[in-house]
């Protein structure tokens, strides 16, 4: 569905991609894991077009995204921090994205249900706390029923409560078999929604497993712990 | 027994001139035919037609009364009508095409050294010169129509031209597209009065040596210049119009070598410069109105001992401009709609004295392309703040009781 | 496009600054009109605010506006939306609200009390200065990230064109006064949108000193049909450009 070929990005000086190779698939789960300023969200924005990659392609479906913008009626988008407009209510805000998607498909407002949200639709943005405008990128980045459902740290912020009722939200959405990307650095939240890893250092993929795969191989039923065996490991390399 | 005589000799008179006609219809079919029968004291009436008899000479004192604005057509070759006797009245005709040369002057009409002519209510078309009076005393000139057609100031004549004349009066005539729509020289106590002189290639009115006159209702518009009063003394400017003289050195009122006159409740309206004075001296300007000129006034540093006084300032480009900064001239209650003080005791006049001359005429006066930057934002900086320290500009080029309310001229 | 005009419409018209803006210029224009008896001073009032207060607020607003919205810009380009229709909606609301809050303040006086080809002259200059400058204020946010430099180029931008420029010009004026330079002067004035602006206007509200000798050299370009339209093309030139380069920029930024 989403395929990366030697993708290369540098801001000023600062090497942020460097020949970053992935291919994603319908019906998987995948976790975008990594230290922070791996470029992970720079990955994510180049995915939806908001950075402009120095070289190398990304094709959605077989197309190239370069200079396109219509391919993002199938993505579904939450940001690590949700900034919105300030004086516009929630409402409006929802309202607003509704207008300019003019979408004529059915919307999923189970988020908007689950969240409470209705009864806060007066509320200006720049009165919510960080919580409730994560509630509000969620659930527009479920609304319109997408194909790809990109989550840049999605229960980051979020109270627990919540944050399971996302979580039951995204395993829902993966079984319709879409495709769902998320980035996180809490590994134990996402240990029983993801089936493959994507893990990141310092612009380049590290690795890009099936989960059942990584725990096989490293023996470890943890995902993070998993992680932190193949990390050793590859640490001690240089020195054999 | 004094008006009984007079009425008496009035009678006997009548008894004695006879009407003679000239016509198509009439025995007579020619002008200089009837002129010819004519005695003096007779009346000879022209009826409605077109006459083309060359130069027309009235020798006699007769009464030339022209019925159906009859048409004596100088084809381009002749003046066409020449008085040469006292007292004669020539009155309802269209008098066209005179012949052009710079020589004689040929005119529509021209009075040759006589007095107490009478010319009225004639129509003077496409003439080099309109009406000329040549050394005459007396004479009153009335409700004609004068128009002309060239472009270039040497192709054409002056529409009233008035030399070595004195005791004239111009009332009511209408002067258009001549070189100067009244022309004096050395004319002395005479009245020009109601007359409207426009689009004239050079001045509405132009005065030369001609001392103790008056100029009173008269409008000047669209012309080269409105009036230009030149190495005279003595003239009285009331009432007049002037406006929309515009051009290179255009001027409502132009005042060069003139003295002891007096300006009194003009209108100077949407000129070039509202009044240009150079050698000027001893000139009361009062209750005048200057609204909308891009110079109200524009006074030479030859200027001195003039009176400004009680004038209205209203929405000019700028009020005053002069050239130098010798200050010989007063200024004193006029109200200037530039003026930004107070008036705290309440009597009317603005307790800070106004400097009527801003930083930026100064600049203009000398470099002129300046005006590219007038009214912006640095400019306006630069002259607010002359205003408050004057340092280019005169500081005793002032008004110290500025009025606070317009004046109702 | 229309749409995401309409809301970004809808969002700057509820902003206070517009609507202070707004009142502003309407008490200053009606109280200038209504001090005098003629309406000179509320012409040269409103003729100072198009010189002055329309360009600075005109660029500060739009500049500040778009700093703040880069959330929503942000938001809008994770939807299927075009980066140019983005940009572009966002220059039509903000010249638009721009254009009619000078409209309803200063506009409104400016046509009931002088309706002449004055008032008429300044209207449109004034709306053009204020298009002018939110295109500008575009160039200056989109040439640096930070919010502060950002403003402070906006505000240097406006300096340069509403003082600066003219002491320069000023000052070339009497270094060269010896030279026949008044041909290269009408030149010059292209280079500042306000000075094009404020000449159009002079020639109509001087018309009088533009007849004089002075102001001659003017009126026989800008006062002629040809040169009424090279400055108005000159004025669209000054709002396209720097809005062209913006958006050409804008399409390669990363957000």
């Amino acid at each position: 569905m989403i395929e990366i070929k030697e993708l290369q990005k540098k801001f000023g000086k600062f090497e942020v991609l460097k020949n970053i190779n992935l291919s994603c698939k319908k019906g998987e789960c995948i976790a975008l894991i990594g230290p922070n300023g791996c470029g992970k969200t720079t990955l994510i924005k180049s995915v939806l077009g908001m950075v402009l990659p120095d070289s190398g392609t990304i094709h959605f479906n077989g197309n190239s995204v370069l200079g396109e913008y219509l391919y993002r009626e199938k993505i579904g988008y939450m940001p690590q921090i949700g900034r919105y407009p300030d004086n516009m209510t929630i409402g409006q805000i929802i309202e607003m994205i509704k207008k300019i998607r003019n979408s004529s498909d059915d919307l999923d407002e189970d988020l908007l249900h689950a969240f409470e949200l209705e009864k806060m639709f007066d509320k200006q943005m720049r009165t919510l706390s960080g919580g409730t405008t994560q509630k509000v990128s969620a659930v527009l980045a479920f609304l319109f029923n997408p194909d790809v459902l990109i989550l840049d740290e999605p229960t980051a912020g979020l109270d627990p409560l919540a944050a399971e009722v996302l979580k039951e939200k995204i395993i829902k959405e993966k079984e319709k078999g879409k495709l769902i990307l998320i980035t996180s650095h809490l590994l134990s939240e996402l240990d029983d929604l993801i089936t493959e890893i994507i893990f990141m250092q310092e612009g380049k993929v590290h690795f890009h497993q099936k989960v059942e795969e990584l725990k096989t191989t490293t023996g470890e039923e943890k995902i993070s712990k998993a992680i932190a065996k193949i990390l050793k490991n590859k640490q001690n390399e240089p020195n054999h | 027994m004094k008006y009984f005589l007079i009425i008496f000799l009035l009678f006997s008179l009548s008894l004695k001139a006879t009407t003679i006609h000239v016509g198509k219809k009439h025995a007579i079919k020619s002008v200089k035919r009837g002129i010819t029968l004519a005695k003096a004291g007779d009346t000879l009436i022209v009826h409605g037609g077109w006459y083309k008899e060359g130069n027309i000479i009235i020798d006699k004192k007769i009464v030339f009364l022209g019925k159906d604005l009859p048409v004596l057509d100088g084809e381009k070759k002749h003046e066409v009508l020449s008085i040469h006797a006292d007292s004669v009245v020539v009155d309802g005709f269209k008098v066209i095409r005179s012949a052009y040369a710079t020589i004689t002057d040929p005119c529509g009409i021209k009075v040759y050294n006589k007095s107490h002519v009478l010319i009225q209510n004639n129509v003077l078309d496409d003439n080099f010169f309109g009406i000329y009076l040549q050394n005459s005393q007396n004479c009153i000139i009335k409700n004609n129509t004068l128009k002309a057609y060239g472009k270039e100031e040497q192709k054409l004549g002056n529409g009233i031209h008035c030399w070595k004349s004195k005791d004239i009066l111009i009332i009511a005539n209408r002067i258009d597209g001549h070189r100067d729509g009244i022309y004096f020289e050395f004319v002395t106590n005479s009245v020009i009065w109601r007359n409207i002189a426009n689009n004239n290639i050079r001045y509405g009115l132009h005065f030369m040596f001609s001392n103790d006159d008056a100029y009173i209702t008269n409008v000047f518009k669209n012309n080269g210049a409105g009036v230009a009063v030149m190495f005279t003394k003595n003239v009285k400017m009331f009432n007049n119009y002037f406006e929309e003289n515009w051009g290179d050195s255009a001027y409502g009122l132009l005042l060069k070598e003139i003295s002891d006159s007096y300006i009194f409740n003009n209108r100077f309206a949407r000129n070039t410069s509202g009044i240009y004075m150079e050698g000027t001296s001893r000139i009361k300007v009062e209750k005048n109105s200057f609204e909308s000129n891009g110079w109200g006034m524009k006074i030479q540093a030859s200027c001195m001992e003039n009176e400004i006084v009680n004038n209205n300032f209203l929405k000019n480009t700028f009020d005053i401009s002069t050239n130098g900064s010798l200050v010989l001239n007063t200024f004193n209650a006029n109200y200037w709609d530039k003026y930004e003080g107070y008036d705290l005791d309440k009597d009317g006049m603005g307790d800070v004295p106004y400097h009527p001359l801003s930083l930026f005429a100064v600049l203009t006066e000398n470099t002129p392309s300046a005006m590219l930057l007038y009214r912006s934002f640095m400019i306006t900086l630069l002259d607010k703040s002359e205003k408050v320290l004057p340092s280019i500009t005169p500081d005793n080029f002032v008004d110290n009781k500025p009025l606070m309310k317009s004046l109702p001229l | 496009m229309n749409r995401i005009i309409k809301i970004i419409l809808s969002d700057i018209i509820r902003n206070k600054i517009v609507l202070a803006y707004t009142l502003i210029l309407s008490i200053l224009s009606w109280s200038s009109f209504a001090l005098e008896d003629n309406s000179s001073k509320g012409l040269l009032t409103i003729l100072n605010v198009i010189l002055f207060t329309v360009p600075l607020v005109s660029i500060l607003f739009a500049t500040i506006y778009l700093y703040n919205s880069a959330e929503f810009i942000e938001l809008l380009l994770s939807q299927p939306i075009k980066r140019r229709k983005i940009w572009l909606s966002l220059f039509f609301g903000l010249s638009t609200a721009m254009v009619f809050a000078f409209f309803i303040g200063a506009g409104i006086p400016l046509l009931v009390n002088s309706p002449d080809s004055i008032g008429f002259m300044m209207l449109l200059n004034g709306c053009l200065i204020s298009v002018i400058f939110v295109a500008l204020a575009f160039l200056s946010s989109i040439l640096t990230r930070d919010k502060a430099k950002g403003i402070g180029l906006a505000i240097m931008i406006w300096l340069y064109f509403a003082l600066l420029f003219d002491g320069m010009v000023l000052f070339l004026l009497f270094q060269l006064a010896e030279y026949p330079i008044e041909n290269m002067m009408v030149g010059i004035t292209a280079f500042s949108p306000i000075d094009l602006a404020r000449i159009q206007i002079l020639l109509h509200l001087d018309v009088s000193a533009m007849m004089g000798y002075t102001g001659a050299i003017f009126k026989d370009f800008f006062g002629t049909s040809v040169g009424l339209i090279v400055s108005f093309v000159l004025l669209s030139l000054w709002a396209i450009i720097p809005f062209f380069i913006s958006m050409r920029k804008f399409n390669k930024k990363d957000l």
